[in-house]
């Protein structure tokens, strides 16, 4: 530095470093002058304009609503339309006094304390010249009414717009979900820019999913207005971009159905196409009119959904979290297998229960089976193999494997809300209650009991992948199109291509399982289709019933677990403690089309409440989508 | 200056003992005083708002005192360090920051929130003066592309946040120290033609989106539910103030909600409502005078290190100016810079008010180190 500083000629650095500042200045003087001459411009030259602007006229920016798109489903039925409404809507800046005019509409319309609340508080809030909305759904007669006196009534509006309108009612509800009015927590989480007009937004399922397709881009109006707020003239306007329809690989006829089968029970249906996991059903009773919800429920009516023990609002098929039973109990044999811990002709003896080395506690089965071997295991669902197999597996080995079909975690369907479930192994139980595993543990969970929890889409998925020997599949609800945006879970950064995003929706969250032995398979869908074909199957009563070939699976959920040495009495156990009754199925066992997962809360055994529902889902489907002559197709 | 200082008022002999410069003192007042009579008109004639800029005013006041008790000489010295520990702090923004709305900008400390972009405002200018001022001037080619890597660094990583309007600011800080340094103007124009060639090279690897984002930006009335709502509304209540302005809380436009943010970014907008042409070229000319007295002070600094610092200082307070303003009156894009000392809002007042702290150390130091 000393080297070079010498060198340094520090009279011409000051020089030039004056005749650089007053450059700068020069510069800043120059851009102070362009500044002042526009003001000089705004305020002199154009000063006429801006006042004529501000003080008599004003220009005020209206946006303009875009309409929100439909909703089919996969063969184009309407699932969600906007109806005409009428609204009645007060501006602040024209509404003089509050009270009296609410008190003088009093015998016009009929609104309730509810709905005056909700005014005010929007009151607060508002621009002075935009008009809050006080009752939704005139009817013709009100508008009638209205209309004659409307010059008693300054800053009282009668708005037309659309209304989102469901026409199936609570069919689908738990897929479909509902808009409504925006709320604070909606205004925190959307761009406002794009909502300045909007008054509904999609809360729940699709509606909620798609809401960037479905919502579009609002318009704007430039309006001249007086002093009194009145729009004097339009100065220009630009169209909103109305929102994108979409259709859903729901079918409504299939969704009827399932909700009909369910019937007064509460429970759960998913149907699945096992090929590229198009869910065809999605039910989740009981369910109710997302219709109420529209344009703000009423606060009893919604107490009464709220509070309800059969928890209406509840979505059973993505967020109950229910033991498995003994629906696991294929892809446990086939861990089985895979470990070499069986053979596939390797019989026990079962003696109606099970005990572990040295203990004297019995693990009951629900009955005697006698000598069975593997497939007689699955089929006649023998819980003895199971304990014992899952003794041989471990604990850790057996979650690792039943993970592999996207048990215990959530299966990324194109829904919000979507449950974990649980698939526990002995780190889990260690970190989350800070216990140690103990090995009686590992024989209940075996046969899907214990701590393990999934939800009937995951068992839905799970055995679609069954079904697909080892291809997983993502559910979706959305068919085509390319939608700019789903919400699901977690806030996308930059929008995308839309194929890109359709294409990583439709990425399933698990690695396709491989077997050492691919005719692991083969064995395990025969002894499912021996459930409901074979003699001794625990779901022979469907196999007979149907004409096409059923592979499945019955389940019991413990919901109560019975003290040693009792007997379980259906019959005595109030019927909330009862079992839930589980049953997943695929067909044709060959080529399958569709992918079933049932569950009836407290519907006791799977075969006798759940296996049927399965049973008339895939006979209606196949005999409305008849797969084609065996041997034509080609699975995929 | 030195007659002054023999025969000055007492008040000002305390100034000059406490390091301070009476003259830039004075514009800064006026133009703080300026913003307080506003500030009540815009806020509503809330006297919370006034009360709580008065404390920030305090606050900022009392760092810039604290600043013009360092010597220059120790400023230099902690340039480098000052600059790596902000580099520092801008990348763990970017790994660990506080999210707010939609960026990362804040580092939260336990008692005290850091927002480390804002330091850069001063790090910047100071690390581009110490490396130019170290060796003759004007730079060669060589230190000119190295500061060009000092000054882009940063930027980047405060527009990676994203917050734009803070790296415009810090890259025109540094830019300033280039130009004040001497940068030739063969190199200047060279490399504003370079940028100009690489627009469309850019402009061709964005995505759709961002293109929009950037048509928003330049022409904002084609937003008119944004960015030109703000632009629409704003250029009214100006307009409409005329020659001699509307009167003090007589602004009709800003004061009857039409005008968005009207005590932050926009609070201009309320001034040319309410004072009208000749308030504007007033208060124009009191930021001119602040810029002047701050160049000149640069010009007389005791070396190269003070007179690049200063002066960079002094040009980066004019960019909030002419941005802002420019702003307000629909002549530049929207974007978020404060109305420097008028504007509502705390950590501009305090990083400004710090920089003319280092301004007048600059001055108030030189007889110290004269030989």
């Amino acid at each position: 530095m000393a080297g070079s500083d010498r060198l340094r000629d520090y009279e011409h650095e000051a020089g030039l470093y004056r005749r650089r500042a007053v450059a700068a200045g020069v510069g800043a003087l120059v851009l102070v002058l362009v500044l002042a001459g526009r003001l000089f411009h705004l305020q002199y030259l154009s000063h006429e304009h801006y006042a004529t602007l501000s003080d008599d006229n004003r220009v005020r920016i209206e946006a303009i609503a875009p309409t929100r798109g439909l909703i089919h489903d996969r063969d184009g039925r309407i699932l969600a339309e906007n109806l005409p409404s009428f609204t009645l809507e007060l501006v602040p800046e024209r509404v003089e006094d509050l009270d009296a005019t609410l008190e003088r509409l009093r015998s016009f319309v009929d609104f309730d304390s509810a709905d005056v609340e909700r005014l005010r508080r929007a009151w607060q809030r508002a621009r002075p010249f935009e008009g809050v909305p006080l009752r939704f759904r005139l009817s013709r007669e009100e508008v009638a009414r209205l209309s004659v006196n409307r010059h008693r009534f300054p800053g009282v509006d009668i708005v037309a717009g659309l209304t989102r309108h469901y026409p199936w009612g609570r069919t689908g509800v738990h897929a479909l979900g509902y808009v409504g009015r925006l709320d604070e927590a909606d205004l925190q989480r959307l761009d406002p820019r794009s909502y300045r007009a909007t008054s509904h937004v999609g809360k729940n399922g699709i509606e909620y999913a798609y809401e960037e397709v479905l919502h579009g881009d609002p318009g704007v109006r430039r309006v001249e207005v007086n002093v009194e707020g009145r729009v004097l003239r339009v100065l220009d306007e630009q169209a909103p971009v109305p929102g994108e329809d979409i259709q859903l690989t729901l079918d409504l006829g299939l969704q009827r159905f399932a909700e009909r089968l369910l019937g007064p029970e509460d429970g759960a249906v998913v149907a699945l196409d096992p090929r590229d996991g198009a869910v065809l059903a999605l039910a989740s009773q009981p369910g109710f009119d997302p219709n109420l919800f529209v344009n703000g429920i009423g606060r009893d009516t919604y107490a009464a959904l709220r509070d309800s023990p059969s928890r209406p609002l509840f979505n059973r098929a993505i967020r109950g979290q229910y033991p498995p039973g003994s629906t696991i109990k294929p892809i446990i044999a086939l861990n089985g297998l895979e470990r070499k811990s069986r053979d596939r002709d390797e019989e026990i003896h079962c003696r109606g229960y099970y005990t572990l080395e040295g203990r004297s506690r019995r693990y009951r089965d629900w009955k005697a089976h006698g000598e069975v071997d593997l497939s007689d295991a699955i089929s006649q669902s023998c819980d003895v193999m199971f304990y014992d197999l899952a003794m041989d597996l471990g604990m850790t080995e057996m979650a690792g494997f039943l993970r592999k079909f996207g048990l215990g975690q959530p299966t990324g369907i194109d829904l919000p809300g979507e449950r974990d479930g649980l698939i526990p192994d002995p780190e889990w139980k260690r970190r989350n209650r800070g216990e140690p595993w103990y090995s009686g543990e590992t024989v209940i969970h075996g046969i899907g009991q214990g701590y393990m929890q999934v939800t009937p889409l995951q068992l839905a998925t799970a055995t679609a992948q069954i079904a697909n020997r080892g291809r997983p599949v993502r559910p979706h609800l959305l068919a085509e199109a390319g939608p700019a945006e789903v919400r699901t879970d977690t806030k996308e950064e930059a929008p995308q291509n839309g194929d890109a995003v359709v294409a990583r929706a439709r990425e399933p969250v698990v690695e396709p399982v491989d077997l050492k032995v691919e005719t692991d398979w083969d064995f395990v869908i025969d002894a499912m289709v021996d459930v409901t074909e074979g003699e001794r199957g625990t779901a022979r009563a469907i196999g007979w019933k149907s004409p096409h070939t059923i592979a499945g699976k019955t389940g019991t959920a413990q919901v109560f677990s019975i003290a040693q040495g009792e007997e379980y009495d259906a019959e005595a156990i109030a019927k909330q403690l009862r079992d839930h009754a589980l049953f997943v199925a695929f067909a044709p066992a060959k080529a399958p089309r569709i992918a079933v997962a049932v569950l009836v809360e407290n519907g006791g055994s799977g075969s006798a409440t759940a296996a049927p529902v399965a049973q008339q889902l895939i006979d209606r489907w196949l005999e409305e989508h008849p797969p084609p002559a065996d041997g034509e197709d080609d699975g995929g | 200056m030195l007659g002054a200082r023999a025969r000055g008022a007492p008040l000002t002999r305390l100034l000059l003992a406490l390091r301070v410069d009476p003259p830039l003192l004075l514009g800064i007042l006026a133009i703080a005083a300026v913003g307080m009579v506003v500030l009540y008109s815009a806020g509503g004639e809330s006297t919370d708002l006034l009360i709580q800029q008065g404390v920030r005013l305090g606050i900022g006041l009392f760092v810039m005192l604290v600043a013009a008790q360092i010597p220059p000489r120790n400023l230099r010295l902690w340039s480098p360090w000052l600059f790596a520990a902000g580099l520092g702090l801008l990348v763990w923004v970017l790994v660990a920051g506080e999210m707010g709305g939609g960026a990362r900008r804040w580092i939260d400390l336990g008692i005290v929130t850091v927002q480390p972009s804002e330091g850069m405002k001063i790090a910047v200018p100071m690390m581009v003066a110490w490396y130019l001022g170290d060796r003759a001037l004007p730079p060669s080619f060589g230190r000119v592309l190295v500061t060009g890597a000092l000054i882009m660094v940063p930027v980047a990583l405060v527009a990676w946040q994203p917050d734009l309007g803070t790296s415009l600011l810090i890259a025109s800080a540094g830019a300033f120290g280039l130009f004040l340094a001497g940068l030739r103007w063969r190199l200047m124009l060279g490399f504003l033609l370079t940028g100009a060639a690489l627009i469309p090279v850019g402009w061709h690897m964005m995505y759709d989106y961002q293109r929009r984002r950037v048509l928003t930006f330049l022409d904002p009335e084609s937003d008119p539910l944004g960015a030109g709502y703000h632009i629409i509304q704003s250029k009214i209540a100006v307009g409409s103030g005329g020659l001699y302005g509307k009167g003090w809380l007589n602004g009709t436009q800003s004061r009857l909600d039409f005008l968005p943010e009207r005590s932050t970014d926009f609070i201009f907008a309320v001034f040319g409502e309410e004072f009208g042409f000749f308030g504007g070229v007033l208060l124009l000319f009191l930021y001119l005078c602040v810029i002047g007295r701050a160049l000149y002070i640069s010009a007389e600094a005791q070396d190269s290190f003070g007179r690049l610092l200063a002066g960079s200082l002094a040009l980066t307070f004019f960019v909030y100016v002419v941005v802002n303003i420019g702003m307000v009156i629909g002549l530049l894009p929207v974007v978020g810079v404060p109305l420097p000392l008028v504007s509502y809002g705390g950590t501009s007042m305090v990083t400004l008010l710090c920089a003319f702290g280092i301004i007048m150390s600059i001055r108030s130091h030189k007889r110290l180190l004269a030989p």
